[in-house]
């Protein structure tokens, strides 16, 4: 008699052939080949790891202190200053008859040039401490007469420069907190140009003239300039001491921050009603070009580039190993609607990726920045919310970059082929945007078309109007706002998944 | 030797992939160093910096290609199972492993001389004529930093094909050796502090090995040409010993 042998049968389920089982099998492929999963924490040990040695390898300890603005943002505060005290309510006017800027060519050898933002004009400030409130009535280089407060706020007056034939008539006019600036092109017809309030001014507060120069930006740097202007009909009301006036450098000269060119100091000549005021540097928030030594967060999450190559192995092994090792079969056998097999290794791999890179990032951020900020680097501020989109848009970078070369690698069914294509289609982007005498047009191309452009979300910091700079992505602005940037190497997965779903339906496995 | 030398040969020159990536390593190192020389500012008095390096710019590039191709001379036999026929026909594993060595060298030693060349023509056409400071093979540092480039794209190969030796998996492998390649100078770009960054660049294989590319400024380099060069060299002996060590203990 045969022994009756019952055969295993597994229990019949609902939806045996549902996406939740496909799911489910590669969520058990994954997991179960230690090299992948190896991976996968080797790309968030190297976030981490990265960030560690960024923090602890910096060193900004001896770097004069960043001033901070009335809003908590760093600033550039350097300008010359002739001034007098005005107790309580008053105002000034002045008229600017020329503004001409000077930029170094070579050490010591100045020549005229165009700086567009050289600011010459009135100013109202709480002494002359680097980063107080103020308020100032100006004419600049090529943008006409603006009136600014408190570094970031900007407002456009008459248009044109001024020059002896057209002189820029300019007026601040102080009651409390209330500061308004006029401006006149022919000294009888004045235009208000904007009304401010200015808390933290103090009852005594320090008004005059003021010239700034910012650095000329040009070749991908910039060089310090100088700028000197002629004022006249220099007039005051209210609450003056009268006496004197004093010429004050605010700031540090040093070429870091704004400072002089060789042998051309700040300097005021001139008495009663006639000055001629030189200066150099900016009134102004900083930015990454006159704050070289400050970090941004895009910085302690350098490891990004290391775990990029370790999440594009994995991802491009996770399909070509079944290749190499005949697995395929048994999957689409299994699985015969194949481009279901495809979306379910994509899921799997884009939820392990982003949940890796997500550990990495929101442990590498606060260790990074608290190094970092221990060796006296100054970090630009952000807020909670953009630290959070900094962290998960790495998480996600990494993740949607691994479904790229997943679906790369759908496509050639070879892995060494595959993880050369992604890596060059990602990396190369990031290494040419590295490269800081990359001309800004081919840089900004390469960070709005290239998967590369996904870098855009870790950025953090804004460019202003109102400063001329160099904002290209090696200085850490990017030409897309964060999550189109994230969109283009979205963009790029999509369809390079779709052309791997056509190619893997129409072929022989 | 000399037999495995010949099979090694014909595997290396029946298979397409070889020769298009040594193509691509010449079109690679040729198109940087035209995009480098045409992008750059110069004047009368010269170009603000090293010309010579400036031409040579290309080898970041073209080393890639380079690595893939060495990874895949040994990879490539473990992916197809091709090691188990190689092994069998030349059990003396040294011998196997010493052959694709030396082979290897050969390939890039071509490929890369004519890379190099063409990176330097491609410089002397684009930059504007310079006088004595044009770039010519029979100034002394010019030739050094030629000739070293070559030695240098050779040592990557050994370096890839070390790593490729010990890992038995390309797309790892290719992983392993773009990032020694590419995350040290990335991270000495972000590095504060001047220590740190003489530091790795002091060890990084790139870095350090594409210092025999410098011809002016030589006292203000974190290490000198040759000793640059050493330090590349040193990180392929190392990864050599390391993968033909593991193929002599392990099975395949």
């Amino acid at each position: 008699m045969t022994p009756t042998v019952t055969p295993y049968r597994p229990s019949e389920r609902v939806g045996r052939d549902g996406f939740l089982q496909v799911l489910h099998a590669e969520w058990t492929k994954f997991r179960t080949v230690r090299g992948w999963t190896v991976g996968m924490m080797a790309a968030a040990l190297m976030v981490v790891l990265f960030a560690l040695l960024v923090g602890v390898s910096s060193n900004q300890k001896g770097s004069p202190p960043v001033p901070i603005g009335p809003g908590g943002e760093p600033v550039t505060d350097s300008f010359y200053f002739v001034h007098q005290p005005l107790a309580g309510d008053g105002s000034i006017t002045v008229s600017v008859s020329a503004l001409k800027s000077s930029i170094p060519k070579a050490p010591g050898d100045l020549r005229p040039g165009t700086v567009p933002w050289a600011k010459a004009g009135l100013i109202i400030k709480d002494g002359t401490r680097q980063g107080s409130p103020y308020a100032a009535i100006m004419a600049t280089g090529s943008h006409g007469v603006r009136m600014q407060d408190n570094y970031v706020n900007d407002t456009a007056g008459p248009t044109g420069p001024a020059s002896a034939e057209s002189p820029r008539r300019l007026r601040l006019d102080r009651s409390g907190d209330t500061i308004t600036g006029y401006a006149s092109t022919d000294g009888t017809k004045w235009t208000k140009v904007g009304t401010t309030q200015v808390s933290g001014l103090g009852s005594t507060a320090q008004v005059g003239l003021f010239v700034a120069s910012p650095p000329a930006v040009g070749g991908g740097g910039t060089a310090g300039s100088v700028s000197t202007a002629t004022f006249g009909d220099l007039r005051t009301q209210g609450g003056w001491a009268g006496g004197n006036w004093t010429g004050s450098q605010v700031g540090a000269k040093s070429p870091t921050f704004a400072g002089y060119p060789e042998n051309a100091p700040g300097s005021f000549t001139g008495s009663d009603a006639r000055f001629t005021v030189t200066g150099a540097g900016d009134i102004a928030p900083a930015v990454s070009d006159s704050l070289p030594t400050g970090g941004h967060l895009r910085n302690i999450l350098t490891g990004t580039f290391a775990a990029l190559i370790a999440v594009i192995v994995v991802g491009a092994l996770f399909i070509t190993a079944e290749y190499r090792n005949k697995m395929i079969h048994l999957t689409l056998a299994a699985s015969p609607r194949r481009s279901r097999v495809l979306v379910a290794k994509a899921i799997v791999l884009w939820a392990v990726t982003f949940v890796a890179g997500s550990v990495g990032a929101i442990l590498a951020t606060p260790l990074g920045l608290g190094l970092a900020r221990g060796n006296g680097v100054y970090i630009f501020p952000v807020t909670s919310s953009t630290e959070l989109r900094v962290e998960l848009g790495t998480a996600a970078l990494l993740a949607t970059a691994s479904v790229l070369a997943l679906s790369v690698g759908a496509i050639f069914r070879h892995s060494a082929g595959a993880v050369t294509t992604a890596i060059v289609a990602i990396v190369l982007p990031y290494i040419l945007i590295a490269i800081p005498f990359m001309p800004a047009s081919v840089s900004k191309g390469v960070a709005t078309v290239t998967p590369g452009a996904a870098f855009a979300v870790q950025q953090t910091l804004v460019p202003y109007d109102q400063v001329a700079s160099n904002y290209t992505p090696y200085y850490g602005y990017y030409p897309l706002a964060p999550w189109a940037g994230f969109a283009v190497l979205a963009g790029y997965a999509v369809a390079s998944l779709a052309v791997a779903a056509v190619l893997l339906n129409r072929r022989d496995a | 030797m000399r037999l495995a030398l010949h099979a090694e040969w014909t595997k290396m020159r029946t298979v397409a992939s070889p020769l298009w990536l040594l193509l691509g390593t010449v079109a690679a190192t040729v198109a940087l160093s035209a995009v480098a020389t045409s992008v750059v500012n110069c004047t009368a008095r010269g170009c603000g910096g090293d010309t010579t390096k400036l031409s040579l710019m290309g080898v970041y590039l073209g080393q890639a290609p380079v690595a893939i191709l060495a990874v895949l001379v040994i990879s490539g036999e473990y992916s197809s199972g091709m090691i188990r026929t190689t092994l069998t026909a030349m059990p003396r594993r040294a011998t196997a492993f010493a052959a694709k060595a030396i082979t290897l060298t050969g390939v890039v030693a071509v490929g890369g001389t004519v890379a190099v060349l063409g990176a330097v023509l491609a410089g002397r056409l684009i930059l504007p004529d310079l006088g004595d400071q044009a770039l010519s093979l029979a100034d002394g540092p010019t030739l050094r930093a030629v000739f070293g480039t070559v030695l240098y794209l050779i040592l990557i190969g050994l370096l890839s094909l070390g790593i490729a030796t010990a890992v038995r998996d390309s797309a790892t492998s290719i992983g392993i050796v773009l990032g020694l390649l590419y995350i040290f100078p990335i991270i000495s770009g972000t590095i504060s502090d001047p220590d740190w960054q003489r530091l790795l660049q002091q060890i990084a294989p790139m870095s350090a090995g594409l210092a025999i590319q410098a011809t002016t400024d030589l006292h203000s380099l974190p290490l000198s040409p040759w000793a640059g060069l050493g330090v590349t060299a040193g990180w392929a002996t190392a990864a050599l010993l390391a993968g033909g060590l593991l193929l002599r203990v392990r099975d395949t």
